[in-house]
């Protein structure tokens, strides 16, 4: 990871570091701890040659630019393909991929649905689904420990159970979401294997997830049938709702399931945090949070700039897309003590885990509650958690994902 | 690194003050450090807290690409309380002013259609609505009635916008004729509308024969809310450690919780993402957030407490 200094003379005669590295490279995804620390020392603004873009690793200018829609917008696209000179693969999300006046209806309609009020809402029913499904898990062990995946058994499981019925879709089906989204980070990056390996399905998935965005797929009482009851109320348009429901889908699940799966693997392998977690249950939250940021399971997002944009003495030309690493910011020294530590004692707030700003993760209390309910399920039936087995990491452009942690866990009596 | 964490209680600057009509002053409200300020939408409006306890609430009628600028028009109200003679009077470039918000209960829906109708000072809500209407490439058409040109506020600024733009000064060419505007039906069409009252009844009215979600109006005169402005420390019991903090007028709840080593999980600072919610056992919520809605404001038994205070000597919070 040697990254030999020089300069690039890129626009308004600014002197930027220069890094060839990869960031979506086969082993940088595997392990981007590394490629992090370089770009973060390399500057506060980086040149990315190998796919001619900038990029910003360090918290305060992560932070700022994700603050500065106004610089830095979401309409190019926040992948790395620049929908301003190409065309985009799919339509873009209408969230994500907008920017004001065009965000403002459907991020209105959704923060509205997933405020902070909806754990009020959700918790009772999401408690009691938590335990149902331990006890579920538990109920198959003899003696007093267990063992299974805690990425199929839990991180996914929950998510796969809990939110689509709270969006109101049928049981059946259910199986295409992950795919479907897994697709979708991985498209945010260069067309390389990992694009490959999904692009077979990808119209067939997107299509599945399409007709269950519609009026007549969604249950009566659910977050997808409000979207279309806003849509009545004129607040978004009827071309709008079944955007603003697939967004829901595009976005509520895998990230979910890889939050959750860092939460668990983090436990895992952290026996103290995971006693202290055990007797101060109200730590739950914090836990999560602190996964959150320690791991990043989003870990990049790109902007384009919308004229030559100053960032601490270089320069964004204008057009130009830039990289901005939610991982490498959750772990800078420069803002964090010990960065590398998951440690319940820390305050994480502030990470950049769920982005900040306009476009800040609108389920970010949905997730909260999802983590809340399951650990807390978890915390009153299990005594110790250990890794039983070797993990395996699960390859994306975006995500920071898990295939595979098996854990064992001892029951409490 | 204060950066993240430390929040910023919205203290604002009056970096230009200058008369826009009769009666009519705008003025132009910075961070004292040049900070960006919370992001709004247009119809958002911010809370002006004055002296002697009074808190006005205003339009954001300025440029959301500024980021780091507000501007509010404020009438002379002679029949009011003191807060517009106070801004019109008193209040000087450089001067500080406390601001809550912004939120808004006045937001603009998508459509390919609008009809703007504004009556005097209400006009503030709607120029940037208009603009962003502008920026979609809507069809719209804006009906701004007032009692004469000079008491009009931003007609040069409209005069830009050409024939969209229906000036109606009622000395010369009496009100408007509402019945012109809203007699057919037009299908798509929104109507939004700010002004005085008898504007808001007649439009009502005008507009009855019309689908429901059509009209959409704010009535800037019952928005006023008399909440008590306290500018003394106040006592914040944890109820559940035990544990008293005093809240000094120079920092928040959040930063008072954190210094006795209570963390609660926050994120945005601004009161809007709604991450510190926080259940409230006693005492009132001065609430500054940007997320509850008005009824839920008098009701709520939770606050953010990265922005909200209390009314009162007390608040005891579940934590």
């Amino acid at each position: 990871m040697t990254d030999a200094p020089a300069t690039a003379l890129r626009s308004a005669g600014t002197r930027l570091p220069v890094s060839a590295l990869d960031p979506f490279d086969r082993d940088v995804l595997e392990d981007p701890l590394p490629l992090q620390a370089a770009l973060r020392d390399a500057g506060p603004l980086v040149y990315l040659s190998t796919h001619d873009v900038y990029a910003m690793a360090r918290y305060e200018q992560v932070y700022a630019a994700l603050r500065d829609w106004q610089s830095f917008e979401s309409g190019g696209g926040v992948g790395l393909s620049n929908f301003r000179t190409g065309k985009p693969w799919r339509s873009p999300s209408i969230l994500l991929e907008a920017d004001p006046p065009y965000h403002d209806a459907p991020r209105r309609v959704l923060a509205g649905l997933l405020g902070p009020h909806t754990q009020r809402r959700l918790r009772d029913k999401w408690r009691a689904a938590a335990a149902d499904l331990v006890d579920e898990l538990l109920a198959g062990h003899t003696g007093n420990s267990a063992e299974f995946d805690a990425v199929a058994s839990l991180a996914e499981a929950f998510p796969l159970r809990a939110f689509p019925d709270a969006v109101g879709i049928p049981d059946s089906g259910r199986e295409n979401l992950l795919p479907f989204s897994d697709f979708l980070f991985n498209a945010f990056g260069p067309r390389n294997d990992l694009v490959a390996l999904g692009a077979p399905r990808a119209r067939e998935l997107s299509a599945w997830v399409n007709s269950h965005c519609q009026r007549e797929a969604l249950t009566e009482d659910g977050f997808g049938a409000q979207i279309w009851a806003a849509a009545d109320r004129g607040e978004l348009t009827p071309e709008q709702a079944p955007l603003v429901v697939r967004s829901l889908f595009a976005a509520g699940v895998d990230t979910t399931v890889h939050g959750l799966a860092a939460l668990l693997h983090a436990l895992a392998t952290h026996p103290a945090q995971w006693q202290r977690l055990r007797a101060e249950p109200r730590l739950v939250r914090v836990a999560f949070d602190e996964a959150v940021r320690w791991a990043s399971p989003v870990q990049t997002f790109f902007r384009t700039a919308t004229g030559d944009i100053r960032v601490a003495g270089g320069v964004v030309p204008a057009g130009a897309k830039v990289l901005l690493l939610l991982g490498a910011a959750n772990r800078d020294p420069r803002r964090w003590d010990a960065p590398d530590a998951f440690d319940l004692s820390r305050d994480p707030s502030g990470h950049l885990g769920f982005g900040f700003g306009l476009h800040q993760c609108v389920g970010q209390h949905i997730a909260r509650l999802e983590a809340e309910c399951l650990l807390t399920a978890l915390a009153e039936r299990v005594e110790t958690i250990e890794l039983a087995g070797p993990t395996r990491r699960r390859p994306n452009n975006t995500l920071r994902a898990w295939d595979s942690v098996p854990i064992r866990v001892r029951l409490a009596r | 690194m204060s950066m993240a964490v430390s929040s910023r209680t919205l203290k604002l600057r009056v970096s230009a003050k200058k008369s826009v009509a009769d009666g009519v002053v705008v003025l132009d409200l910075e961070h004292p450090d040049g900070a960006r300020l919370p992001d709004w939408t247009p119809g958002a409006h911010i809370d002006l807290m004055l002296p002697g306890g009074l808190i006005r609430q205003y339009s954001l009628c300025g440029d959301r690409w500024d980021a780091c600028r507000y501007r509010v028009a404020v009438l002379r109200e002679p029949e009011g309380r003191g807060g517009s003679a106070y801004v019109h009077d008193r209040l000087q470039v450089g001067d500080g002013v406390g601001v809550g918000g912004p939120r808004n209960n006045f937001p603009l829906v998508p459509s390919e259609r609008y009809l703007f109708l504004a009556g005097g000072i209400g006009i503030t809500p709607l120029l940037p609505m208009i603009h962003q209407a502008q920026l979609t490439g809507a069809d719209w058409n804006l009906v701004y009635g007032g009692r004469s040109r000079g008491s009009m506020a931003f007609l040069d600024e409209l005069a830009g916008y050409g024939p969209r733009v229906h000036v109606v000064p009622e000395d010369t060419r009496g009100r408007p004729d509402l019945q012109a505007w809203l007699g057919d039906v037009r299908d798509g069409v929104r109507v939004y509308c700010c002004g005085p009252a008898g504007l808001l009844d007649a439009v009502e009215a005008a507009c009855a024969h019309w689908p429901t979600p059509t009209l959409r109006t704010e009535r800037f005169a019952a928005a006023q809310q008399e909440l008590p402005v306290r500018d003394a420390p106040f006592e914040v019991v944890l109820a559940n450690s035990g544990t008293n903090v005093t809240v000094t007028p120079g920092t928040t709840v959040l930063e008072a919780l954190r210094r006795v080593g209570v963390d609660v999980l926050s994120s945005c600072m601004e009161g809007v993402c709604g991450t510190c919610e926080t259940t409230v056992l006693d005492g009132r919520v001065d609430h500054r957030d940007a997320l509850l809605s008005h009824d839920e404001r008098v009701t709520a038994d939770r606050m953010f407490p990265c922005v909200s205070r209390a009314c009162g000597d007390r608040l005891v919070l579940d934590l």
